[in-house]
């Protein structure tokens, strides 16, 4: 058993020092002791996507880290990119265009479409395919996360959807 | 009026959007403070017998608070939806490598884990089988010793005329033997639940399930409890395709909660024992004899299909009755017989999985077609329009189709489709080193349970205190999509905004009792009794506004957002008011409905007392391109285009929503998706090794309506869950065929059967 650490970090924007055994996974930290079920657990060994966080801008999955590497980091989870009264334009845009069927597999998708955005403000649908070939979605078949996330990137240019 | 849906569908945005910030609650991030968790030992072995379950040394684990075996199970300790044989926890033998043997319960999962870990089983391996035909020989080691049938779990025959008489006057016949492997469902939500027994001692469960009402009587009689005493409640689901339809953690948690003094009892299972012991799509094989006039009028169909159900029954008999139903796809076959095996194994459990026995035996049959395509030098697509079945008509298992069937619309929209049309072109564009090659194929899938139990949902309705409505739904969602789509049936009935509605999700206290989430039928049943209940709700509430209008004829009255008005008048009484003067018995509407049946059932299908025939289906046909690549023998999915007839179309981004993940499915299980055993050890028991489609592995996925008209369905709809999964399998095996030569008898296609081909040797 190793012993506590104590690890500061921003997230969501506030910051969080938390006192916490350092070889634990982030997705349980997360999800367990800080409440923020988001990031879902859908396979806990890097293959579906379905925990994905950002961390300092990059997408990540949480169920691969541990807490240590949180120190010091950014994190924004789906949570942190918007809330039923405030989305955040590429969750807007899921909802809208039919992207969301479970849902299960969604906050992860918004987070790495996130990070594409961030990169890239006009990306076709092949990069759109590319950077988000990470996240597993069993209900969608892709084709309507694609639009989501094009439609957002359009948005963003200020084009109508 | 109702008409369909664009892009920003208002009645799917609001779940939609709190799924997608992350807000909506799933059962496994539900998590009471301070919960107990609960997991599984599991087997290992495929077939064995338990000499001892040692716990001593797992109890002694600091924060477990039980370990219990087989030996602590009140009650039956079996489970089954329809033939209970699956015990809770094995107590004299293992009869697949998933078995629980022991279930523990700690303060932490990491408490858990080690006292898994420190279960030790004294196993005595027993010989296995492992193939349904093999099981089937006399002296093959029995699955469930001293059973009468041995490991035969039934048999089943279906037919019409005289199948093996006319085929020997037929001008052409075409035979095959097909295979279609386990197939893994993968939602990405894996079952989870928590429950508690309750002061009053009840038990209390929030699960993913598509089945509330059903599992309180799973739970009662595996574990001995009073049915009526178990709450449960299933919130919106992380998807599960077949995959929760059935006990996966309901009677472990039961058990668990049981032994937990009023805790919280919480349960996940990891991806990996998901795999282990999760529901999978039958293997089957099916050996095909398919015989046809010179002019490509078919006559005769024989065959017999095998269905792997692993070591338990689960709803392997209810899937064979399917599969036979629908062994003649959508085409009229005066002379049929089907005959279906279903055979304990070793294996992992077979059980439901989107289309539901179909997608193996539409496999089967469409092959066979092409196979007599080729054979009469007919095109696949003419051969299949000729003989597709029209409204009328009898079915291979002799039930008259009586609702419409859009069986040829969908196969006229695909053959006018240019992905098919402008073939002959496309594939003359190769690319260096790479080959083309188009297909078609058409399906049918039933949607309902068929005769033999109610089809039955149960709607209630309530006008709030503050003037909007509340669905108490029946039927999970399990990302269907049923919560939108009942409140776009409620909101135009009663003409109100879809922000008025709020939908209770299933919990077997609030809401009134339905059958499962399954078989295409949830917005059918479901919505048919929403609709009547809103139809008591309108003249309730003209009533009881007419009170307050003075009006004497409450009939003139109308609803409108918000209000009741009186346009004689120009008065109107907002609905509001009326909630604050009503009594709650008053503002609540309840009513039912119960799927019609075959009226004259042919007198075959004697075996299946449950699921057989059914009378209402839904039509679909699918083109696909591929390429495949001369070097390296992997094949491309390019256009995968799928018509379907699903009765009126009331929402069709619902519609194309569904047929697009079914495709997908569908896409997988023809190129990739292989649940690999050996010796009842799964080989590609994790995400890293059992592939499903990213991506980059689909195309565009196109859906192509085709109108029909369900007159008993609500505004005309049938289902629709399941059609869109069929064509791919076959659609792309002939697109491969027409490409490389090469004759597909089994899905996944392989990239070195595709080699081989190239080669010039035929699989
Ligand atoms: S849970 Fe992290 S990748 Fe699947
Ligand atoms: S919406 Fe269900 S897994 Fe993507």
């Amino acid at each position: 058993m190793s012993t506590d650490i104590t690890v500061t970090f921003t997230l969501n924007e506030a910051r969080v020092s938390i006192e916490t055994s350092p070889g634990r996974r982030v997705l349980d930290l997360l999800r367990g002791d800080l409440g923020l079920t988001a990031a879902k657990e859908g396979c806990g060994s890097g293959e579906c996507g379905a925990c994905s966080i950002l961390v300092d801008g990059v997408a990540k999955l949480s169920c691969l880290m541990l807490v240590a590497q949180l120190e010091g980091r950014e994190v924004v989870t789906a949570e942190g990119l918007g809330t039923v009264e405030h989305p955040h334009p590429i969750q807007q845009a899921f909802a809208q265009h039919g992207a969301v069927q479970c849902g299960y597999c969604t906050p992860g998708m918004t987070i790495a479409s996130a990070e594409l955005l961030a990169r890239t403000s006009s990306p076709d649908r092949a990069q759109v395919r590319e950077a988000i070939s990470g996240n597993l979605c069993r209900c969608t078949g892709y084709v309507k996360i694609v639009d989501a996330v094009m439609a957002a990137a359009g948005a963003a240019r200020g084009e109508d959807s | 009026m109702i008409s369909t849906t664009p892009p920003g569908d208002p009645f799917q945005h609001r779940d939609a959007l709190s799924k997608a910030v992350g807000a909506e609650r799933f059962s496994t991030d539900f998590s009471p403070p301070g919960c107990l968790w609960a997991g599984a030992r599991r087997a290992g072995v495929p077939h064995a017998r338990i000499k001892a379950v040692h716990t001593e040394e797992a109890r002694a684990v600091d924060g477990v608070t039980a370990v219990l075996t087989g030996a602590d199970v009140p009650g039956s300790n079996l489970q089954g939806i329809v033939h209970k044989d699956q015990p809770v926890l094995a107590t004299d033998t293992v009869r697949h490598a998933g078995d629980a043997v022991a279930l523990a319960v700690a303060e932490s999962r990491e408490a858990l884990a080690e006292a898994l870990a420190l279960i030790r089983v004294d196993l005595e391996p027993l010989p296995g089988v492992f193939d349904p035909e093999l099981a089937l020989a006399p002296d093959a080691p029995l699955v469930h010793a001293g059973r009468e049938g041995g490991n035969l779990l039934a048999r089943g025959l279906v037919h019409k005329g005289d199948a093996r008489k006319a085929m020997n006057s037929c001008d052409v016949v075409v035979e095959g033997e097909f295979e279609t492997p386990m197939q893994e469902h993968v939602f990405l939500e894996p079952p989870s639940g928590a429950a508690r027994m309750t002061a009053k001692g009840g038990l209390e469960m929030v699960a993913s399930t598509q089945a509330p009402f059903r599992d309180r009587f799973e739970i009662a009689h595996a574990l001995d409890l009073n049915p009526m005493s178990i709450r449960v409640r299933a919130p919106y689901l992380g998807g599960a395709f077949g995959g929760k339809d059935g006990a996966t953690v309901q009677c472990l948690l039961a058990l668990a909660a049981l032994k937990s003094d009023g805790q919280w009892v919480k349960m996940c299972w990891s991806r990996e024992e998901t795999f282990l012991a999760g529901y999978k799509r039958h293997a089957a094989r099916m050996r095909v004899r398919l015989g046809a006039s010179r002019r490509g009028e078919l006559q005769a169909l024989d065959c017999s299909m095998y269905f792997d159900s692993g070591p338990y029954a689960h709803l392997a008999v209810e899937i064979m009755a399917l599969g036979l139903e629908h062994a003649g796809g959508p085409y009229r076959i005066p002379h049929t017989r089907m005959e279906g095996f279903c055979v304990y194994t070793n294996n992992p459990v077979g059980g439901a999985f989107r289309g539901f026995g179909v997608v193996q035996a539409s496999f089967a049959i469409e092959r066979s077609m092409d196979a007599l395509a080729a054979r009469l030098g007919l095109d696949p697509a003419e051969l299949r329009l000729k003989n597709a079945l029209r409204t009328g008509e009898l079915n291979c298992a002799g039930v008259a189709m009586q609702s419409p069937s859009g069986a040829v619309e969908c196969l006229e929209a695909m053959m006018a489709h240019p992905v098919w049309a402008d073939r002959s072109n496309w594939k003359a564009k190769a690319p260096p080193f790479k080959r083309r090659g188009v297909g078609i194929a058409a399906s049918l899938n039933a949607m309902g349970y068929g005769r033999g139990l109610p089809d039955a949902a149960a709607a209630k309705l309530e006008l709030t205190r503050e003037g909007n409505f509340k669905i108490f739904n029946s039927v999970p969602d399990m990302g269907q999509g049923n919560a939108p789509a009942f409140v776009q049936l409620a909101a135009t009935a009663l003409n109100q905004e879809a922000s008025r509605f709020e939908v209770v999700q299933p919990d077997t206290r609030l809401c009134l009792p339905a059958g499962s989430s399954s078989a295409s039928r949830t917005t059918y049943t479901f919505g048919n009794a929403l609709l009547k209940a809103c139809e008591a709700m309108r003249e309730k509430l003209k009533a009881r506004a007419a009170l307050a209008l003075l009006a004497d004829e409450p009939s003139r009255l109308r609803l409108a957002p918000g209000m009741v008005v009186d346009d004689a008048t120009g008065r109107s009484v907002p609905l509001a008011m009326l909630g604050a003067m009503l009594q709650r018995d008053d503002r609540i509407c309840v009513d039912q409905c119960v799927m019609p049946v075959v009226e004259n059932p042919p007198d075959t299908g004697k075996e299946f007392r449950l699921g057989f025939p059914h009378r209402f289906f839904a039509h679909g046909a699918c083109v696909c391109a591929v390429e495949a690549d001369e070097l390296t023998g992997q094949v491309a999915l390019l256009e995968c285009v799928t018509a379907v007839e699903c009765g009126k179309v009331l929402s069709a981004q619902g519609v194309e929503r569904q047929v697009q993940g079914a495709a997908a499915q569908g896409a997988g299980f023809a190129l990739m998706e292989n649940l690999s055993t050996e010796a009842g050890h799964i080989l590609t028991g994790d995400l890293s090794t059992y592939l499903i489609p990213t991506a980059l592995d689909l195309p565009g996925l196109e859906w192509v309506s085709v109108d029909g008209d369900e007159p008993t369905g609500p505004h005309g709809l049938k289902g629709m869950g399941e059609v869109g999964i069929h064509g791919p399998a076959p659609a792309v095996a002939q697109a491969l065929e027409d490409a490389v030569g090469l004759a597909i008898r089994r899905v996944p296609v392989e990239p070195e059967d595709v080699l081989r081909a190239m080669r010039g040797e035929n699989a």
